[in-house]
C-alpha cells in the first residue's frame, strides 16, 4: 500500500519550557533519534490525535539540532490548547518539514537585519541562531525586536546573550512598559532610526503580526534595502502543508509550498499577501 | 479497430456483469434530478440523464473520507486508510471527464496524494457524449469540454438503437471484450458517428462572448473590477457553488475521537473557499474576510490560477455553480461582463 502524505510520524516531547503566559517552548525528538532535517524558516504540521493538526514554524536552528528540534507555541486554538496541557514524554505527531525557508546561502557575506515582532521571533530564531553559529560568514548582524509588553518577550536568556555580544547589534522595544522596564518604549519601527545600514549589502528578515509588516517594510525600503533582499515569513491557515487543501492560498501562491518565506519582491503585487 | 457498437439493450447486461467485479457508479434518478452513486442494481442506470447534482468526482474524492486511524494507548500508533477498490464510473459526461483530468493533475503534482491516486488507479472511466446541451446554463462548448478525444477508457455515443463506442485505453478495450457483447463498427456506422458528432456542433451555443483561452489574461486585468463587490453583496457564503463544482478539490482535515477514546479518526472533508473561516488563522485574522474577495478567489481559481499551475482552466462549463446559486451568481455572466467592460474602453 502506498504511503500517505497525511500520516504523521510519532514524536516525543523531550522537554517543555514555559516562556510567557501564553507561550511555551516544546523540545521534540523522534524515537529513532533521527533529525528533522529542516532549513530555517520551514514549518511542521503538528498533530494531536483526536484533536487535530496545526502548522507550526520551527524555532531551532539546524546547526543545533542534536537530534531534537524546538517549537515555540502560543496557546491559541484547539490543538495548541491541548498541547499546552501535555507533559514531557507525551507523544505528538509530526509531518514535514514543509515549505521554502530562508535562502541562507544567498545571505552569506552580507549584513543581516532581523526585525521580528512578537511571536514572529519563533521562526526567525531558527535563522538567527544559524547565522550566529556561522558568525564568520556573515557581515553585521542587527536584531530589532518588538513585543507588546515586557512579559511577552520570548527567549529572554537568548535576548540577553545577543545583547551582550559585541558582534550583534541588538535593540528591543515594547509597546507598553511596566514598572521594571527601563528600555525602549514604542512600536518596532521606533528602533529603525537607531541603526544605519549599507543597503545593497544588507539582507532584511521580518516576521510578525499582519499589521506590523506594512510599517516595518516601509522602514526597510526607506533605508534603501532592495525588495529582492527583504524576506518575510507569512502565516496562513493550513490543513495539508503540501499544496492541495487550498486554505493557505494567497492569490496564485500557496503559502505552504512557495512560502512561507517570500521576498518582498515576490509578494508586493499580490494584494492578499499583506 | 478502435470503434465498436454496443446495442442499447446490452448496456444493462454489461453493467450487470461489471457489478460482479467492480463497484459501478452511474447516473441515477434522484427525485426530479440525477445523482452519480454506486448502482444498487444495473437497471438503475439512467444514461438519458441531463446533468448530475454532484459530478462523478464524488467517486474519487468523496465528500468525506477517513485518511488515518489513530490507536490511542497512552501514546498512539497511526495507520493510513486508503480506501480503494476496482471501480467503473459509467456514463460520465465530457465536461466532468475534463474535470477529472484536472483533479488527476492536482492530486499527482508535487506531493502525490495516495488516497485519491490509489482510487484513481483502480478506476475505469466510461464517458458519454452529450448530443444536446443539458440546459440553458451549460457552457461546455465555450470551455472546449463539450466533447472528448481522450481521458476515457471507453467513450459512448448515442446512435439511436445502439451506442458507438470509442476505445481510449487497453484497459477499456478489455472491459468491452470481457463484459459486453459489442461488435466492431461497420464503415457506415463509423461514418454515422462522425456525422452525429459534427451535427451536434450547431446545437451547442457559445455562451462565453470570447475565446476561453483569453480568460487568464482577461482576469489579470480584472482584479480590482467593481463586479466583485456586486457579487460580494449578493453572495450568501453558503458554499453551494464549490460543493457542486467538478474541479473544486479543496478540503478540510478534522480529527474525531471515537466514543471509546481508544481510537481517533482523521477525516478529510470537502471544504469551501466561500466559507468565512476558510482562510482564518488561530489568532482570528481572516485573510479573505470579504465575500467579494472570496467570490473573486473562486473565479480566479477557475479562470486563471489553476491554469497557471496545471495548464488547464479550472472551469469546464458544466453550469452547476450557476444552477446551485440561490442569488443567481453566474460565472458566465461575470466573465462576459468583465470582457465587455475591458473592451468598451
Amino acid at each position: 500500500m502506498a504511503d500517505s502524505i497525511y500520516v504523521p510520524r510519532l514524536a516525543r516531547l523531550a522537554d517543555i519550557r514555559p516562556m510567557t503566559e501564553l507561550e511555551k517552548l516544546f523540545v521534540v525528538e523522534f524515537p529513532d533519534g533521527s533529525s528533522l532535517g529542516h532549513q530555517p524558516g520551514q514549518f511542521v504540521m503538528l498533530s494531536i490525535p483526536g484533536v487535530g493538526e496545526a502548522p507550526i514554524s520551527i524555532s531551532s536552528s539546524p546547526s543545533r539540532s542534536n537530534g531534537q528540534f524546538e517549537l515555540c507555541i502560543r496557546r491559541m486554538g484547539d490543538v495548541t490548547g491541548v498541547l499546552h496541557r501535555m507533559r514531557p514524554g507525551d507523544v505528538v505527531g509530526i509531518r514535514g518539514p514543509f515549505g521554502h525557508g530562508f535562502p541562507i546561502e544567498q545571505m552569506r557575506g552580507k549584513d543581516v537585519l532581523f526585525a521580528p515582532g512578537g511571536l514572529g521571533l519563533a521562526p526567525l530564531r531558527s535563522l538567527i541562531n544559524q547565522v550566529l553559529d556561522e558568525r564568520g560568514s556573515f557581515g553585521r548582524v542587527i536584531i530589532l525586536y518588538g513585543a507588546k509588553r515586557p512579559a511577552e518577550l520570548l527567549f529572554r536568556d537568548e535576548l540577553e546573550a545577543w545583547a551582550a555580544r559585541d558582534d550583534v547589534e541588538f535593540h528591543v522595544t515594547v509597546d507598553r512598559g511596566d514598572e521594571t522596564w527601563t528600555g525602549n518604549i514604542g512600536v518596532i519601527t521606533t528602533l529603525f532610526p537607531k541603526i544605519t545600514v549599507d543597503p545593497l549589502n544588507t539582507v532584511a528578515v521580518t516576521c510578525g503580526p499582519p499589521i506590523m509588516y506594512r510599517f516595518v517594510l516601509m522602514e526597510m525600503l526607506s533605508k534603501g534595502i532592495p525588495e529582492t533582499q527583504i524576506y518575510l515569513s507569512l502565516e496562513r491557515r493550513m490543513k495539508c502543508g503540501v499544496g492541495k487543501c487550498g486554505h493557505c492560498q494567497i492569490n496564485h501562491l500557496y503559502c505552504c509550498r512557495e512560502g512561507p518565506v517570500f521576498t518582498y519582491a515576490q509578494i508586493k503585487n499580490v494584494p492578499e499577501a499583506l | 479497430m478502435r470503434l465498436w457498437v454496443l446495442p442499447k439493450e446490452q448496456v444493462v447486461d454489461m453493467v450487470c456483469r461489471l457489478m460482479a467485479d467492480y463497484r459501478v457508479w452511474g447516473p441515477q434518478a434522484k427525485g426530479p434530478q440525477f445523482a452519480f452513486e454506486p448502482l444498487p442494481d444495473p437497471t438503475a442506470i439512467r444514461l438519458d440523464y441531463n446533468i448530475s447534482i454532484l459530478s462523478p468526482k464524488v467517486a474519487l474524492q468523496p465528500p468525506q473520507e477517513r485518511i488515518a486511524v489513530f490507536h490511542l494507548d497512552g501514546g498512539f500508533t497511526v495507520e493510513p486508510v486508503i480506501d480503494a477498490e476496482p471501480t467503473v464510473i459509467f456514463g460520465i459526461h465530457t465536461c466532468d471527464l475534463h474535470a477529472l483530468a484536472l483533479l488527476d493533475k492536482a492530486f499527482s503534482a508535487d506531493f502525490p496524494d495516495a488516497h485519491y491516486l490509489e482510487r484513481r488507479q483502480q478506476t475505469l472511466l466510461v464517458s458519454l457524449e452529450c448530443l444536446q446541451p443539458c440546459d440553458e446554463h451549460s457552457f461546455c462548448k465555450s470551455m472546449g469540454t463539450w466533447t472528448a478525444d481522450s481521458g476515457y477508457d471507453l467513450h459512448l455515443m448515442d446512435l439511436g438503437d445502439a451506442y458507438g463506442v470509442s476505445v481510449g485505453t487497453a484497459a477499456g478495450e478489455a472491459l468491452l471484450t470481457q463484459y459486453a457483447q459489442a461488435r466492431p463498427a461497420t464503415d457506415t456506422e463509423a461514418q454515422q458517428l462522425h456525422e452525429a458528432r459534427d451535427a451536434k456542433r450547431l446545437r451547442f451555443p457559445n455562451r462565453l462572448n470570447f475565446d476561453a483561452a483569453e480568460l487568464p489574461s482577461l482576469l489579470a486585468t480584472a482584479y480590482d473590477h467593481p463586479i466583485w463587490a456586486e457579487l460580494g453583496d449578493r453572495c450568501l457564503s453558503c458554499g453551494a457553488c464549490t460543493n457542486v463544482c467538478p474541479t473544486c478539490y479543496c478540503f478540510n482535515v478534522i480529527d474525531s475521537p471515537e466514543l471509546s477514546l481508544k481510537e481517533a479518526v482523521r477525516w478529510r472533508r470537502w471544504d469551501s473557499c466561500q466559507l468565512d473561516e476558510f482562510a482564518r488563522v488561530a489568532s482570528g485574522e481572516n485573510f479573505r474576510e470579504a465575500r467579494a474577495a472570496r467570490q473573486r478567489h473562486r473565479m480566479f481559481r477557475k479562470g486563471k490560477w489553476l491554469y497557471e499551475r496545471f495548464g488547464e482552466l479550472g472551469c469546464v462549463g458544466c453550469g452547476r455553480c450557476i444552477r446551485a446559486c440561490l442569488t443567481h451568481i453566474n460565472i458566465v455572466d461575470t466573465f462576459n461582463a468583465i470582457h465587455a467592460s475591458q473592451h468598451r474602453r
